[in-house]
């Protein structure tokens, strides 16, 4: 057994755990923040993507050991203040999401490119994303929330393709 | 999918790892960005005892120019090489092999270090390695030794290290000047393994070839160098035609499998396409150079 | 003043979101109940062979194993079969053969999903292996082993099925001028949703009562033939489908893994939960396809068609477990006339048994129904090349035209509506086909190569008038439940389940539209058997076309109530107060109205004398017909001449699918078809060699899109609404999934076949294109 010490989402866990245990299922099961999903056992689907120290990673393909001392973020902390992450906002606003199971893994991949690269073309985030599967949206409208949320971190006005609720 | 249990260090130095190594006698495997090694482990088709991972052996991690080379610590990151000026600069055939290495999650992760030591035919870096005649820096319980690339990769997913050495670093000998490198690679999709790849540096003299590299990946049962095709070019005009006829010689070098990447005839035809390819890129960037 | 209720044609933002997006979805593997106990699966590593003996007992020497379930424990308590839905039977684990790889041999239970996953690699099994069968074709021959030993019928033949006239069409056939012929044939394919299935059976001893979380699109139909197969009455199980990580078909049958964990819980009196890996998900769950066709199609030499004649090898793998209705083992199959008008058609389909896991799921489609899209469009275009004609101008020439529907097809079906010439002519105007052409013709030139390719497609959904359609007996009609609360709020709760669909959100809207209440005041409930009224589920486009009409038609039983109040509170007669505006008013004085909220607060508050408070309504709706959707799509591939991959450059797809909810959803639903559509033709397959062993196992050889390969969509519109739907809708989550693989493998056809080719199987991969090339001397690097 190994002692594994992690920041999520700024909040501490502690944890006595299998050398043998994965982060997703640290995450998941240790942690029960059930946001981060498995979608595939080959590390291929990205469904599992979180934060490590900043970086996308693929929860699923990493141990929680690795990342002991580590600072992680996962989709439950990008709410601030009840305020949605403008990628979030994205997701929303250009129906970036239908079943939502590859969402969480799409977004977390998203607000790591945009820090990165506050503007990018679109070739740019699709390349980016190339680590995430989704079955269910055929990309095109992923692609429109990020650069929405690219938009709104920019600082530029901003709409979406869909009418807000009355 | 589950790991079968194993015992996890993380030594602070390089000797604590390589004893770790050398107590465990062939039980033990190194651990750099798991990108390869955990999804065996999860599959269970590899069941080491104990993991020795090097995250926190120190001096492991430098990406940059000494002594006239390229060194590269074992445990540099694919995304490291990807967003490094210097890499884009001078060794455009490593930005190349470094953004199209599976997919942008899994290279934030795996070491360019790993996936030379892995040693799998399918991995781009070895061919680009060898078309840029790097050699490894190895340390084990005997000390460091120097291994030229060709040496190095013994046979698939055999290298020439020992079960208790570490691969500290790779060297890449800095370009001459006009000279030029590419890596071409064709994938059944983004983040898939190549169906083939064709690494190339060519120096020039004028238009005459001065020196020249290949590699392949997923060619033949190890990354590949055709050396009649590089002995071939050395002192041509590199144009069109003596682009072909190397090609033409990489492609009969070349030992290709038929699989679901495709029937052998087809890859070794691709061996051709992607050598053209890849030369002609590499020749018009030692023009800019 | 108009209430603002975001009813019918508005891009309503989606009320299920916020969950999702805070990752505070429920999916099945997101509960965790207190004592709750873990399964995994050991799997055969052979195709075919006998199980000569079950050791667990290291297995269960392990510390926190609790139990290892075998075929000879559930057969002791008769549940080692369980029927299909085709009236077949399959093993839920097998007593001693196992009849294709990665079917279930042995669970395991235990304390923690590790524990587990260890204790599978520990039980012993006795194999006796046998030659196995996995050429369909080969399985006929009388001297291929036999898959199922323990039918009464000792050879693999399921079943022969036919629709049309045969004799007809053999006629035409004989007096035709121009006959093409294709084989075609469409591979295995999976739909592997994101995430996989799974459940957690929890039962509860004290009270007698079974609950179970399950990946389920048909949480009713479950509880029944749970009731039935394990004789625990219905009301005694709750099946909850809780948020579905997509569905596409795939979770649609019962796999045995649901039984286990449920037979698992039911001894232990602890809740089980199983959720499987992606690599047993992908192995052992319910393909879809896997049709060896041949067709021809007759035509006079002006091009005008005549018949379709289409002979199929349908195979099953080694149970037929199709999820069709019924009366209907190859699906909606005799749809394969298309959008064609054509004097006779004969469809035959064998279904055949190989030792291959079971399925005959759909994929992101109704029953069936890209088979035959598959066949006609690409018939179509070797047509066309017969006849040295533009496929296009053999689209328009034998369109079955505008004034002819409601159209009786060759083979029986009803069309509702359809424009076909309409949205092909759109088509064609805003991708620039005739330039295209042009261009075309100058790369060719040049030994260039592109393709323009087209599918013009029509889809039947919506199954289905109860008289011709029904799984395992049970009707298929769909339901809703409409409950109005005091103060203007209302609950819907309805018999269908959203895998990402959007249900929440546009069942609310129609609710909206026939209620006058805003979008937001509404709630969508759906998925738990306890609470939601009986329906069949969602799959094949049915929510919309008949769940969707129950919603019409239940807000419209309330309406009538809801008139009788307005007239109470207007003090008028019922028969002057009409429905205008989502409100009710004294005809001819709009000043003299009462909004909905209004009536609501009055069938609690202020009610008649004599008349029953509150304000709700069920329907249970038996659509008068499917629905036809159809649409026109049109592809422009390039090809490399290095290497024969084929590069999407164009695609627009410009669909109908008669009046639409929320056009942003759709939208997003044509999106996701299109590229569930060009997967199986680019990109994803399923084989085996000659042993069985599966070669795709894993998403390292299973190939789905990522961003990269999917291109950037373009989609249009034109609409034809449904006559006999209540608000003229059809259906839409899958038209694309449909009309896209041969649109893409007719373009790749088109780029070569003045090179000869009249055909090429899908997926179109690289390799078979360079072949062609080069055998013509056009490889280049
Ligand atoms: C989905 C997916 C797709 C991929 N696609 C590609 C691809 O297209 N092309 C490609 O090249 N690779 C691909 N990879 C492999 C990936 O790049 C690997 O991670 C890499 O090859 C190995 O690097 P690593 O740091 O992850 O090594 P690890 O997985 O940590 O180790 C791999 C092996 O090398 C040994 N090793 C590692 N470092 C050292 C060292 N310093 N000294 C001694 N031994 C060492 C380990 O013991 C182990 O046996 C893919 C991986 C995944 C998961
Ligand atoms: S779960 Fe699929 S990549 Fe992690
Ligand atoms: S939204 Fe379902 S997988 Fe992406």
């Amino acid at each position: 057994m190994a002692q594994v010490k992690v920041n999520i989402n700024g909040a501490p866990y502690q944890a006595e755990v299998e050398p043998r245990l994965l982060l997703v299922h640290f995450i998941r099961e240790v942690a029960g923040l059930t946001g981060t999903h498995v979608g595939c056992d080959s590390t291929s689907c990205g469904a599992c993507t979180v934060l490590v120290d900043g970086v996308p990673s693929k929860s699923c393909t990493l141990l929680a050991v690795q990342v002991d001392g580590g600072d992680l973020q996962t989709v439950e902390g990008l709410e601030r203040d009840g305020q949605l992450h403008p990628v979030q906002e994205g997701f929303w606003e250009e129906h970036g999401l239908q079943c939502g199971f590859c969402t969480p893994g799409m977004m977390m991949t998203a607000v790591a490119l945009l820090e990165r690269n506050s503007n990018p073309s679109d070739d740019e985030v699709r390349r980016a994303i190339s680590g995430n599967l989704c079955r269910c949206t055929g990309y095109v409208n992923i692609v429109k929330a990020i650069q929405y949320a690219g938009a709104k971190m920019r600082g530029e006005p901003v709409t979406g393709a869909a009418e807000s609720a009355a | 999918m589950i790991p079968s249990a194993f015992d996890y260090a993380a030594p602070q130095s390089l000797s604590e790892a390589i004893s770790l190594l050398q107590g465990n006698a062939g039980q033990a495997k190194v651990l750099a960005g798991g990108q390869s090694l955990i999804p065996l482990l999860k599959f269970r088709l590899a069941g080491p005892e104990l993991l020795v991972d090097l995250r926190k052996v120190p001096a492991l991690d430098h990406l940059e120019e000494r002594d006239g080379h390229l060194a590269i610590g074992a445990m540099v990151r694919e995304s490291a090489l990807e967003h490094s000026a210097l890499i884009a600069s001078r060794y455009p055939a490593l930005l190349d092999t470094s953004s199209v290495v599976a997919d942008p999650l899994v290279r934030n992760y795996a070491t360019v270090g790993g996936n030379v030591a892995h040693a799998d035919p399918a991995n781009d870096h070895p061919a680009t390695m060898l078309a840029l005649r790097a050699t490894a820096i190895a340390n084990g319980p005997n000390g460091q030794r120097t291994i030229s690339i060709d040496d190095f990769l013994v046979d698939t997913f055999e290298t020439a290290l020992a079960p208790d050495e570490v691969l500290m670093e790779l060297r890449v000998p800095r370009p001459a000047a006009h000279s030029g490198s590419a890596y071409v690679k064709l994938e059944r999709k983004v983040g898939d393994y190549a169906i083939i790849g064709v690494a190339a540096q060519v120096t020039l003299d004028g238009e005459v070839c001065a020196q020249a590299g290949l590699g392949l990946t997923n060619a033949a049962p190890r990354a590949l160098r055709p050396r009649e095709a590089e002995t071939f070019l050395v002192g041509k005009r590199l144009d069109e035609e003596s682009i072909r006829h190397a090609a033409e010689l990489a492609a009969s070098a070349a030992d290709p499998v038929s699989d679901l990447r495709g029937p052998a005839d087809y890859k070794r035809a691709m061996v051709r396409t992607l050598t053209t390819r890849a030369l002609r890129l590499a020749a018009q960037r030692a023009r800019q150079a | 003043m108009a209430v603002a209720v975001q009813g019918m044609g508005h891009s309503v933002k989606r009320k299920e979101d916020p969950r999702f997006l805070r990752g505070k979805g429920n999916y099945v593997d997101d509960l965790k109940l207190p004592g709750m106990l873990y399964m995994d699966i050991l799997r055969s590593p052979y195709a075919h062979a006998n199980i000569k003996g079950i050791d667990a007992s290291r297995a269960l020497a392990m510390p926190g194993v609790l139990a290892v379930v075998t075929g000879k424990d559930l057969d002791a308590a008769g549940l080692a079969w369980m029927p299909t839905l085709m009236s077949d039977k399959q093993m839920v684990l097998p007593v001693d053969r196992v009849v294709y790889q990665a079917q279930e041999v042995a669970a395991v239970i235990a304390t923690e999903r590790y524990i587990a996953a260890d204790a599978i690699t520990q039980i012993d099994v006795d194999y006796e292996p046998l030659t196995p069968v996995v050429d369909p074709i080969r399985a006929l021959d009388p001297s291929s082993p036999l898959v199922r030993p323990d039918r009464e019928n000792k050879t693999n033949h399921i079943w022969h099925w036919e629709a049309g006239d045969k004799e007809a069409t053999d006629r035409l056939f004989e007096q035709a001028a121009v006959v093409a012929k294709e084989d075609i044939y469409i591979p295995r394919i999976h739909v592997c949703s994101i995430e996989t299935c799974g459940c957690v059976a929890s039962f509860d001893r004290i009270n007698g009562k079974l609950t179970i979380w399950m990946t389920t699109q048909a949480p009713h139909a479950i509880r029944t033939v749970f009731s039935l197969v394990s004789g625990i009455p219905e009301h005694k199980i709750r099946v909850i489908s809780p948020d579905i990580g997509g569905g596409f078909g795939g979770k649609v049958p019962v796999y045995p893994g649901y039984v286990i964990a449920t037979v698992a819980s039911l001894q232990t009196g602890r809740p089980v939960k199983w959720i499987e890996d992606r690599s047993e998900n992908l192995q052992a769950d319910s393909f879809a396809r896997d049709y060896h066709i041949t067709a021809e199609l007759a035509a006079d030499a002006d091009g005008t068609m005549k018949a379709l004649r289409v002979k199929t090898v349908a195979d099953h793998g080694a149970f037929d477990a199709a999820a069709n209705p019924s009366k209907f083992p190859a699906g909606l199959f005799s749809i394969c006339t298309g959008s064609y008008d054509m004097q006779a058609a004969h469809v035959e389909v064998d279904g055949v048994y190989t030792n291959k896991p079971p399925g005959g799921v759909a994929y992101r489609c109704s029953f069936r129904v890209t088979e035959a899209v598959h066949a006609v469009e690409r018939m179509v275009d070797s047509l066309a090349l017969k006849l040295e004609m533009d496929p296009a101008e053999l689209r328009l020439k034998n369109f079955i035209p505008p004034e002819k529907f409601p159209y009786k097809s060759a083979t029986g079906w009803e069309y509702d509506s359809g424009n076909y010439p309409a949205a092909l002519h759109k088509a064609m105007e805003r991708i620039g086909y005739q330039d295209l052409r042009r261009e075309q013709a100058e790369k060719r030139a040049r030994g260039e190569l592109m393709g323009i390719g087209i599918s013009t497609f029509t889809e039947i959904v919506g199954a289905g008038p109860s008289h011709t359609f029904d799984i395992l007996g049970i009707k298929m009609f769909d339901s809703c439940e409409i409950r109005i609360h005091p103060t203007g709020s209302a609950i819907v709760r309805i018999g269908v389940q959203t895998q990402g669909q959007g249900h929440e959100t546009t069942f609310a809207q129609i609710a909206a539209e026939e209620l006058g209440l805003p979008v937001a005041n509404i709630t969508v409930e759906h998925g738990d058997t306890d609470t939601a009224p009986y329906g069949l589920g969602t799959y094949a486009s049915r929510s919309t076309p008949t769940a969707g009409a129950a919603t019409a038609i239940a807000a419209r039983k309330i309406r009538e109530k809801g008139k009788l109040l307005a007239a109470h509170l207007l003090e008028a007669s019922p028969d002057d107060v009409e429905w205008v505006d989502h409100q009710f008013q004294v005809k001819g004085d709009p000043s003299r109205a009462k909004t909905m909220a209004d009536i609501a607060f009055a069938a609690y508050t202020n009610h008649p004398q004599g008349m029953e408070a509150g304000l709700e309504a069920v329907d249970y709706y038996d659509p008068p017909n499917l629905t036809f959707p159809f649409g026109a799509y049109i592809c422009v591939v390039d090809i490399d001449r290095g290497t024969g991959e084929v590069k999407i450059r164009r695609f627009l797809a410009v669909d109908d699918c008669g009046n639409i909810i929320n056009p942003m959803i759709v939208e997003g639903q044509i999106h996701g078809g299109l590229t569930m559509g060009m997967a199986p033709a680019l990109l994803e397959e399923i084989t085996y060699d000659e042993a069985g062993n599966i070669r795709q196992g894993t998403f390292m050889d299973y190939l789905l899109p990522t961003a990269m390969e999917t291109p950037a969509w373009e989609t249009d519109k034109t609409c034809t609404p449904s006559p006999h739907h209540p608000f003229g809708a059809k259906g839409v989550g899958e038209s694309a999934t449909v009309g896209a693989p041969p649109a893409i493998a007719n373009a790749v056809v088109d780029a070569l076949s003045h090179l000869g080719v009249t055909h090429m199987d899908i997926p179109i991969k690289p390799w078979m294109v360079y072949k062609v090339l080069e055998e013509h001397g056009l490889a280049q690097p």
